[in-house]
């Protein structure tokens, strides 16, 4: 087997970089600081002139997420990428995609808030993300890469999951992950499907009718009550299958601990050298990472804390998993924050320290 | 007698599109709106682009538009339609695209999808019914009420001091550089139903032959939001905005 | 300069990360990146403590000074430094790098002898590799170059001195 390259690659560029390898048809944003480079690097690239992907810059997050939204309805692989001032723009349209069943990909590069906030990495678009945004019943099925390997990674699994169940998939990662250089074996190319593969996927798709015997009509309106229930109960039990089969998550050093750290994204890099630290002072703690944040991976942290004397949730924000960690454990045993906010990226010896402060 | 014994092809003078289906329409009777999809069911039936067609409808009246012409619709969110059609068209580009906006959807909530689509010249065409008021939801100020007329949010008629000027979209989008052709039609008479018509095929062969962004806007009327029967209604708007919105050509770069 | 390091790392096959400060610093502040080259993997590309801190103006001195770590060192190019590092616990070592770019013409490779006086205070990795990753990374009609950089960081290690 031929050894695969190795790039040192922002996390930025691994996303546009892994857009074009993966058969992503468009790609629609606005630029905004830490994300801009995937726009930028897909600029560059010019994709159109290779596998035939559409690259526009939008004239707002609102058109870009509707962009997103008329080529998804037509059964494309879409995505947009903003960061969290962006994304908040982006909640109308999040909405309808989930409302018509569209499938596409969202990228936010998470920085801090309120507001215009800073521009600095934070995690605090957690509830965002996970328990609405937009308006009512609906999810985004939630990646969270720690590393540019899985930036790269999840463009791809990103989509498969949003085709899978005709639902928006976000990845959510922030401003360390985005901005930083690592190394990463970029994704083999995967061809764009041909429009008849569209056709033959998605007959659900907005294509045109091509020979179909009715019409098809992407939207997410229904006035009568009751017909509209029963579009909801649909999307419900679609969600219910998510949660049983799609959640990942990682498990570090946790066979032998007392203690859980519960963290995702750039947080569990901090917290893999927290647990070292602690370690080497005796305090046997281990890592779990949830990979999807939506579905949580509920059952799987319950399970984990049986034997756990108590567990640390390290984000930076102001404490926004750890309700989710709460309802895990049902707080059958002590569960305790660490994070900083506004852009501040914790050390590992913070932590250390919230860790020791919950051990006493 | 049945249908087919009375309607035998030789006495058939007129018939509906078949693209249009039997469905009731639930615009209010009097309302231009059935008028103009007719012609766009017309156009596409007659440019045989029935299976090529990806519309767009917005929010608004016309928000179900999709439940009367059978081709394949996206159903936008407000005042976005614009930006799906300019995805769509650049996904699909050998499809019909084009969007389906009424006033208060095109010209004030999507006022910036609408001129950036324009101006990025996305072979797309955007049919624009300016009845000058909000009618679905209860005839409110638009940003096309004409000074002095009355709404239920300016009760005592639009004035400047107040609520501002009155917005010609179409004589912007006629600066653009990215629009092909910009025009302003009614659909009061059977001549001006003609060349509407005429106007929305002109559209749609640009915009299929690659020329650029097309905006076709049906000075309309709304007798509900109005409070006028569907015939006063009319007049009003050939005495009111039709000396305000003058009808025509305002660009056509498409020509030759 | 950091790039060139971390591809060097990835050059020896270690792990590497790369971690800027983005943002305003960009745009007319000063501006810093995080290297980090470890035999394993890399938990936190952030870290609030440096093994080795190089400086090139005065704010940054001011803000890494006191997260150099107890026995790390901080290098310093006096081009840009008043005040220079007073720490005792720390070795500090001067670099002329700016006005020997100057000297010899080759202001482009300023950054590449500073790099040079970092080898030598820290061989994290060689010579070799850093040329290795500066061809894989610069297009070919430029690799005319590397010589002149090689130079540059043969000539940064001749010039980095220890301040006692």
């Amino acid at each position: 087997m031929a050894e695969k390259e190795v790039s040192l690659i922002k996390g930025n560029e691994a996303i546009a970089l892994a857009a074009i390898r993966c058969g992503c048809d468009g790609y629609f944003g606005y630029p905004i600081t830490p994300q801009s480079e995937v726009l930028e690097t897909l600029a560059a690239q010019k994709p159109w002139e290779t596998t035939g992907m559409v690259v526009l810059q939008a004239e707002s997050e609102l058109a870009s997420i509707n962009m997103v939204y008329g080529g998804a309805g037509t059964g494309k692989r879409v995505m947009t990428s903003s960061s969290s001032p962006g994304i908040s723009l982006m909640q109308e349209g999040m909405s309808y995609l989930a409302g018509a069943e569209l499938p596409c990909v969202v990228f936010n590069c998470m920085r801090g808030g309120p507001g215009l906030g800073t521009i600095q990495p934070s995690q605090a678009d957690y509830f965002q993300t996970c328990k609405g945004g937009g308006h009512g019943d609906y999810r985004l099925i939630t990646l969270a890469p720690s590393s540019v390997q899985e930036m790269a990674d999840f463009v791809d699994l990103a989509f498969e999951l949003a085709f899978k169940y005709r639902n928006p998939a976000m990845i959510l990662a922030d401003g360390v992950i985005g901005q930083m250089m690592e190394k990463v074996v970029l994704p083999d190319f995967k061809p764009r499907r041909t429009e008849e593969q569209i056709i033959k996927e998605c007959p659900w798709a907005a294509t045109g009718r091509m020979g179909r015997k009715t019409p098809n009509v992407i939207t997410s309106l229904e006035l009568q009550s009751e017909v509209m229930e029963q579009n909801n109960l649909r999307i419900q039990e679609k969600y219910k299958r998510c949660e049983e089969n799609e959640v990942r998550y990682e498990e570090y050093k946790c066979e032998d601990a007392d203690y859980l750290i519960v963290a995702f994204g750039s947080a569990a890099r901090i917290a893999k050298k927290t647990i070292a630290l602690a370690r080497e002072q005796g305090i046997k703690v281990g890592l779990l990472r949830p990979i999807t944040l939506w579905p949580f991976p509920t059952k799987e942290i319950a399970k984990l804390a049986k034997n756990k004397k108590g567990i640390l949730v390290l984000e930076f924000n102001a404490g926004q998993m750890i309700e989710d960690v709460k309802l895990a454990v049902e707080c059958k045993l002590p569960v305790e924050h660490y994070g900083r906010l506004g852009g501040i990226v914790p050390d590992p010896d913070e932590a250390l320290d919230a860790l020791k402060k919950m051990i006493k | 007698m049945t249908r087919e014994e009375i309607i035998k092809t030789g006495d058939v003078v007129y018939r509906k599109p078949e693209l249009l289906n039997d469905t009731p329409m639930h615009y209010c009777p009097g309302c231009p709106h059935g008028v103009v999809h007719k012609l766009v069911a017309e156009v596409i039936d007659e440019m045989g682009m029935r299976d090529k067609t990806i519309a767009v409808s917005p929010v608004g009246c016309s928000v179900f538009a999709y439940r009367y012409i059978d081709v394949d619709w996206e159903e936008a969110a407000h005042g976005r339609a614009p930006a799906l059609a300019s995805a769509i068209k650049r996904l699909w580009p050998d499809r019909l695209v084009f969007t389906y906006q009424g006033d208060g959807d095109l010209a004030c909530i999507g006022t910036a999808e609408t001129i950036h689509a324009l101006n990025r010249s996305e072979n797309i065409t955007i049919i624009f019914i300016n009845n000058a008021i909000y009618g679905m939801t209860g005839g409110q100020m638009a940003p096309t009420t004409l000074l002095g007329q009355k709404t239920v949010t300016c009760p005592y008629g639009r004035e400047v001091a107040l609520h501002g000027y009155p917005l010609k979209i179409a004589d912007i989008a006629a600066i653009l550089p990215g629009t092909c052709y910009v025009t302003r039609q009614t659909v009061d008479t059977v001549p001006s139903i003609r060349k509407a018509k005429n106007a929305i095929r002109k559209a749609f062969d640009y915009s299929m032959q690659g020329k650029g962004s097309n905006l076709v806007e049906i000075v309309s009327t709304c007798n509900s939001g109005w409070k006028m029967s569907p015939e006063k209604s009319f007049d009003w708007m050939r005495e009111n905005m039709v000396p305000f919105y003058p009808l025509g050509d305002l660009k056509d770069t498409g020509k030759e | 300069m950091g790039k060139i390091l971390a591809y060097s790392g990835l050059m020896e096959g270690k792990e590497v990360t790369w971690m800027p400060a983005y943002g305003p610093e960009q745009r007319g502040g000063t501006a810093n990146c995080t290297v980090i080259v470890a035999d394993e993997d890399i938990a936190s590309p952030v870290l609030s403590s440096y093994d080795v801190v190089i400086v090139l103006n005065q704010p940054s001195l001011e803000k890494f000074e006191p997260k150099v770590k107890k026995g790390g060192a901080i290098i310093y190019d006096s081009y840009g430094i008043m005040n220079p590092p007073t720490r005792k616990d720390i070795r500090v070592f001067r670099i002329n790098a700016m006005d020997t770019a100057a000297q010899l013409g080759m202001t482009k490779v300023f950054n590449m002898i500073v790099l040079g006086g970092l080898l030598k205070v820290c061989p994290m990795v060689s010579i070799e590799s850093v040329l290795k990753g500066l061809r894989k990374t610069l297009p070919e009609r430029h690799w005319n170059l590397i010589p002149m950089n090689e130079e540059a960081i043969r000539k940064g290690m001749e010039i980095i001195e220890e301040v006692k």
